[in-house]
């Protein structure tokens, strides 16, 4: 079987989708650390059109965008499928994560924002959260049923990151349990999931490198 | 029990468009709806609740949204006729990719040659050429993105054909300078009836284009 590598940094959330994705299927893989404020040869030759991690590299082909990526690993090794067969319940769950991917942005931006641009940005992510809670779950226990697929992937980074921005922010809290009761549900399922669970950033280090990114950023800004 | 389909849509709209050209490819009978994008009927809000845009396809009752996904969705239901994906994951992936860099990039900049004016137009024009060198190199000498024969990506990408006259007039440049292979692959697209019989017309998109920039407050 062809060599599996992983371009990517551990504190990046797009990164962290693939990383679950190849431990649901049990696939090993090489990580290759990338430094984003220099980027690699290796980088910019196998991501020439965005430059952006992660990629991963099967053999010697590239795949990029991370659920791109996850899609590819979930076609490639069959074990423990992250989509339905049926077309239609297929085409609810990419709805979700092209969602997760549009509305997600919310959520990065809210870290790098401060004063009214992150009052705005909150608002946006509260809209995004009321929708996914609308709409998104029903009653089901997660995206993909009683198993977690795609969607909870494209989500679960979102969402785990949100949690995370809010700690470092340490402003007026979106994601209430008691606004979002269905979503706390999922994210508290989702990170019970063991290989989850295993392979979750540490909080508190998220949560100091974190600020100290924060604050490097709002410094510079 | 035969197949319902109906088509929440609206004329211009190059992912409307995209629906059409992947149904048309697979034979699909199916029911155009035009919709009225400035009054909002209760059945397309009813389909499309989270984001209510066009299109949005009802199969049996069931309703499926956002372009690209209802693409893929019609690959997948109607398998027996002209695949638009490949079966290969690596050459699915990488046409996902380019559907996907269609979306995010194509289509912005160009939205702003339209929008803006000034500096802001010039830096769209260049970085939407810029785009469209790259597809070109993605093309390569092959007849389609699919290959032999129209795919995913060639879906993706031909209903903006039909704005470029609308994109070249108001950003004052000549597509086919730049970019010929484009143009050539564009017009290879249009000699099939599943292309010609879905794009508009490149002068009506154009006077739609500018109604839309008097209403922007554009010109």
């Amino acid at each position: 079987m062809a060599e599996v590598k992983l371009i990517g940094t551990l504190a990046s959330p797009f990164v962290c989708r693939v990383i679950w994705a190849l431990k649901i299927k049990g696939i090993p893989y090489e990580f290759i650390e990338e430094d984003l404020s220099n980027k690699s040869p290796l980088l910019l030759k196998y991501n020439p059109v965005h430059k952006k991690i992660p990629v991963l590299l099967h053999g010697e082909k590239p795949v990029c965008e991370s659920m791109i990526i996850v899609e590819y690993i979930d076609e490639t090794w069959q074990q423990n499928s992250l989509l339905p067969n049926d077309p239609y319940e297929r085409a609810l769950a990419r709805f979700w994560v092209k969602f997760a991917e549009d509305k997600g942005v919310s959520v990065w931006r809210m870290f790098r924002a401060k004063g009214e641009e992150l009052e705005k940005t909150m608002k946006e992510t509260e809209e995004m959260l009321q929708t996914v809670e609308e709409h998104g779950l029903g009653e089901k226990k997660f995206f993909g049923g009683d198993n977690i697929g795609m969607a909870d992937i494209a989500f679960g980074s979102v969402i785990y990151w949100l949690e995370v921005i809010e700690e470092i922010v340490g402003e007026r809290v979106v994601f209430e349990a008691h606004k979002f009761p269905r979503l706390h549900a999922w994210i508290k399922n989702f990170k019970q999931v063991p290989i989850i669970q295993e392979h979750l950033p540490d909080w508190d280090w998220m949560v100091a490198f974190g600020k100290r990114r924060r604050e490097a950023v709002l410094a510079s800004a | 029990m035969a197949d319902e389909v109906t088509l929440l849509d609206f004329w211009a709209s190059p992912f409307g468009i995209r629906v059409r050209v992947a149904l048309a490819e697979k034979g699909v009978k199916y029911e155009y709806s035009e919709q009225d994008l400035r009054n909002k009927s209760a059945l397309l809000l009813q389909m499309n609740p989270v984001y209510k845009k066009i299109p949005t396809l009802i199969h049996n009752g069931r309703s499926v949204c956002e372009s690209l996904i209802i693409v893929q969705y019609v690959d997948g239901a109607w398998k027996d006729k002209a695949p638009l994906l490949p079966s290969d994951p690596y050459q699915r992936a990488q046409s996902l990719f380019w559907g996907d860099f269609i979306d995010k990039k194509v289509f912005e900049y160009s939205k702003k040659i339209w929008t803006t004016k000034g500096e802001d137009m010039e830096a769209a024009k260049k970085d939407f050429i810029e785009c469209l060198k790259l597809l070109e190199g993605e093309l390569g000498d092959k007849p389609y993105f699919g290959g032999e024969n129209l795919g995913y990506v060639d879906v993706a990408f031909v209903p903006f054909y039909c704005w470029f006259y609308a994109f070249e007039t108001c950003g004052n440049f000549s597509i086919e300078a730049e970019c010929p292979k484009i143009i050539a692959w564009a017009k290879r697209c249009m000699l099939k009836e599943s292309v010609s019989k879905s794009l508009q017309d490149p002068k009506k998109v154009y006077e739609f284009v500018l109604e839309l920039r008097k209403r922007f407050g554009v010109d």
